[in-house]
């Protein structure tokens, strides 16, 4: 009897959420130009249980290292975010990230600008772990006026600041293959990019396999690194920039695992005690 | 129409004890859950990560010349690093213990370089008079070493507290040598 | 209803409290308070909405301890609470996610008084407090919006603000003043964040009247008869303190499952862009719980029109119980009116996604045209006040309703104890 009415409340519960969930994704905006069609990848973090592959990271890091880092910045990111569980340079062996050697090196590579406490002048040193991503521009004009008038976002939480961030990153570095309609007229210092809003960019096409803009390194297991072709090295920067905008999802998975457990236990338990209670009626007639 | 069975009975006892059981599990079930909501609500106020973060430095000693002292910041008060000359250092090391409020040699105030030997140049401690937390300059008192100006605390030049209200010697923060001229502080 | 306090005070020492402050007689009735045996779990909302106001305030006040209201400043700190503070991301992820489900729960709740005719006498007070907080909910929810001070805070600040501009001869003067300059700028994110922490404290007063005014008139039930002999009524404690718990459990599941898995699928992209004044948004959409005002506000093309058309569309509400005119609380007994009901629900799911679509885009494609979300937009409006306007009050004078039950306690002996019978929506003829 009584499990019909559940019955219509999970019902009315789920198509509440599923219409949240529909409006959510009918929001969400429009989508390439010129027949160009997006690549869905899957990536290791999506799912219920997935989480970020730590190679893929520390890969994906060094092609921000040595290709985007020219222009952008990561202005929410710490060097010892890197070493933080679940981070691309995580060593169980320095829980404190601080103490990581590969994240101390990464940030000695860094010039900080600091004060000198004798006399108040401005010195630069080399970064520490506690150091922030140092901007590259000393302000957004001055990053305009070098970069044609455009202003190269910050990269941090790039994936979550667009509509199914990752597969657009992904495909937004490819997509500069994609042969441009007759249309589509570009002003200097323009270039045709059909997933960027208005299939316009100013960001010239970064990686290119005919120049090899770097090889990858062995990785800190000390295996081999795969090719580093277009579609690797963006699927690798994309994996380090998802964990950059979303570093916390592998604690936020496994907190969710255990919450829907116990609240599914604790619903079945409040369910028999439910029963109990009413069962102290005694039954209608008819009922 | 009411007395068809509608009435809510009590008197009616269930027929199990199953039933004080599954109220149980599921009382103990709501007291776990909600312990577990409980710890972030109350960690969420401890230290975050970019506080932690410079909860420990490191700091060039090397660039201190004989005499003078560097003040850091550390954990929101000063340290001092000072390089002692060898008539601090003798001063320090003559004293009798049985004279101190706080009995300490000077080679307790120390630690050991990466050599397993102490380095008794440089002094490390915490700038927090142990008084009432103000400052103590440096160079002053009656004993060479700090001088607190708000009560009037004497620290020698082991940092000792020799005369005045301070209950005790300045601390020694917790720290190591990296390398001969690196100190890991925290 | 309520009755006389059959509480008596054991010992002294509760005697002496009860003549003084008799908060435990208070506790005490609220738990023995006799509530109408028929409730379904619609009936759940009311608690599952305390649990969401309180994991607001909450989650709120812990915010409060880390976020930094100044334009330089509030972005940043957002993020800093994700990442660098302990926990920090399971508070902002629950309080942004909570906002969402305290408005899911909010509708449930105002949908099942709407079909079961919950307003009508003499609970219109209590109906009117629910619209009160309602409103004030939705302010809360707008200057909340505002704080992570990315995009489409900002422009959903700037939008929303240009309401008061369009108000004649003092618009102007109006906007600027609630913006403390000539745009939202920092004096109105200081502003918003202090009004933002106030009004929760009065949305939980309003509650404490709403409360009040239910155990004044009782809670209304399922077939809309109000309880009148005993064996109609039950204790609060324990029938429906375990059912409550049971519902509000289950209503967890679905806040959890957002809130580990999904957590930004009901908020914008935009909005982990930083507010940036020189640069709108292709699309600005506001939270999809205001969509259906939206798109209300968009059904005419005049400024001044459209936001008295919005406000009016919340208005209406407070008028309701003087505009149905039938004598029948329950939907269920109404043939007619439950089928005009169901359309009604069916609008205001269509007036959200017309919200949340381009205007000039085809809803619904019909060859080579079709029909706009403007026009879509406009049909469902029309339906929104006609449902309220036109047919609740002419209705309630033309229809026939089915037999009721002579009694809560009649309609479980004929119904058993299913709280809703099998045929809802189905007219019964």
């Amino acid at each position: 009897m009584a499990f019909k009415t559940v019955r219509n409340f999970l019902i009315a519960g789920g198509v509440a959420a599923a219409s949240l969930t529909g409006i959510a994704i009918a929001a969400g905006g429009s989508g390439p130009a010129d027949g160009y069609e997006m690549i869905h990848k899957h990536w290791h973090w999506q799912g219920m249980t997935g989480t970020y592959d730590k190679e893929a990271m520390q890969r994906g890091f060094n092609v921000y290292a040595n290709v985007c880092r020219s222009c952008h910045n990561l202005d929410h990111l710490a060097f010892r975010h890197l070493g933080d569980e679940g981070g691309p340079f995580y060593d169980e062996r320095f829980p404190n990230p601080n103490d990581n050697p590969l994240v101390k090196n990464i940030a000695a590579e860094y010039e900080i600008t600091d004060l000198n406490p004798e006399d108040g002048s401005e010195i630069t040193r080399p970064g520490i772990p506690a150091d922030y991503f140092p901007p590259i521009y000393r302000n957004d004009s001055e990053a305009r006026f070098v970069n044609n008038g455009a202003l190269p976002p910050d990269l941090s939480v790039m994936v979550k600041a667009r509509n199914n961030g990752a597969d657009y990153m992904y495909n937004l570095l490819l997509a500069y293959e994609h042969p441009q309609p007759d249309t589509v007229s570009l002003s200097p210092g323009q270039y045709y990019n059909p997933v960027m809003e208005g299939s316009k960019i100013a960001m010239p096409p970064q990686l290119q396999p005919q120049e090899g803009v770097f090889e990858y390194q062995s990785d800190t297991e000390g295996q081999n690194p795969p090719e580093a072709t277009v579609e690797q090295m963006a699927a690798d920067l994309t994996e380090f920039l998802a964990w950059s905008a979303d570093p916390k999802l592998a604690e936020r998975k496994s907190a969710g695992l255990m919450s829907m457990v116990y609240l599914l236990i604790l619903a079945v338990l409040l369910w028999l005690a439910y029963k109990r209670i009413w069962r102290r009626l005694k039954q209608p007639v008819g009922g | 129409m009411a007395e068809i069975g509608l009435i809510h009975h009590d008197d009616i006892v269930e027929d199990d004890g199953k039933r004080d059981f599954i109220f149980l599990l599921a009382g103990a079930a709501g007291a776990v859950g909600a312990a577990s909501i409980v710890w972030p609500l109350v960690a969420q106020m401890g230290k975050a990560a970019d506080t932690l973060a410079l909860g420990s430095i490191e700091i060039d000693i090397g660039q201190i010349a004989e005499g003078e002292q560097l003040k850091v910041l550390w954990r929101g008060a000063p340290v001092f690093v000072r390089h002692r000359t060898a008539a601090e250092i003798a001063e320090a090391e003559s004293v009798n213990l049985a004279d101190l409020p706080d009995p300490a040699t000077d080679a307790d105030r120390l630690v050991p370089g990466p050599d397993g030997a102490l380095k008794p140049e440089y002094l490390v401690q915490v700038g927090v008079c142990t008084h009432f937390g103000c400052v103590p300059v440096g160079e002053a008192g009656d004993y060479d070493g700090w001088y607190c100006p708000c009560h009037g605390s004497h620290y020698d030049t082991s940092g000792r507290i020799r005369k005045g209200p301070a209950p005790r010697n300045l601390d020694v923060p917790p720290y190591e040598y990296l390398s001969d001229t690196v100190i890991k502080v925290g | 209803m309520a009755g006389p306090s059959t509480y008596e005070p054991k010992g002294a020492v509760m005697r002496w409290m009860d003549t003084r402050l008799p908060i435990v007689r208070m506790g005490a009735d609220f738990m023995t308070f006799p509530t109408p045996r028929n409730l379904n779990y619609w009936w759940t909302f009311g608690g599952i909405l305390l649990l969401c106001l309180m994991i607001q305030i909450v989650t709120g006040v812990i915010l409060g301890m880390h976020y930094v209201a100044h334009i330089d400043h509030a972005f940043d700190s957002v993020q800093r609470i994700r990442r660098d503070v302990p926990y920090g991301w399971l508070m902002q992820s629950a309080h942004a996610v909570g906002a969402s489900m305290f408005f899911l729960a909010v509708y449930m709740h105002m949908f099942r008084a709407l079909y079961y005719g919950s307003y009508k006498a003499p609970r219109e007070v209590l109906w009117i407090i629910g619209c009160l907080i309602y409103l004030v909910m939705m302010a809360t929810a707008f200057l909340g919006y505002t704080l992570p001070w990315g995009q489409m805070s900002f422009w959903g600040a700037t939008v929303i603000t240009g309401f008061f501009g369009a108000v004649p001869v003092v618009g102007e003067g109006l906007q600027q003043w609630l913006l403390g300059g000539y745009a939202v700028d920092n004096a109105t994110l200081n502003r918003f964040y202090s009004l933002h922490y106030l009004l929760p404290f009065i949305i939980a007063a309003l509650s404490g009247l709403h409360v009040w005014a239910l155990h004044v008139t009782g809670s209304s039930n399922p077939i809309g008869v109000s309880s009148k002999v005993k064996t109609d009524t039950l204790p609060f404690h324990p029938y429906f303190t375990v059912k409550d718990m049971f519902a509000v459990t289950v209503f967890l599941i679905i806040f959890a499952f957002f809130l580990f898995y999904l957590p930004d699928a009901l908020g914008h992209a935009d909005n982990y862009i930083k507010a940036d004044p020189l640069k709108t948004p292709p699309h600005i959409v506001p939270e999809w719980y205001f969509l259906p005002f939206y798109a209300i506000l968009r059904a005419v093309p005049d400024k001044l029109a459209g936001i008295l058309l919005m406000l009016g569309a919340i208005a209406v509400l407070f008028v309701l119980p003087w505009l149905d005119t039938s004598r029948v609380r329950s939907m269920r007994f109404r043939p007619i009116a439950r089928w005009f009901f169901f359309f009604f629900v069916i609008f205001c799911f269509i007036l959200g996604w017309c919200g949340a679509g381009v205007p000039d885009d085809y809803a619904i494609k019909i060859g080579d045209g079709g029909i706009t979300f403007y026009r879509l937009g406009q049909i469902s409006t029309l339906y929104y006040f006609a449902y309220f306007i036109v047919i609740l009050p002419i209705l309630g004078l033309i229809e026939d309703p089915v037999e009721r039950p002579a009694s809560i306690t009649q309609a479980i002996l004929d119904y058993g104890d299913k709280p809703e019978p099998e045929k809802v929506l189905v007219p019964a003829e």
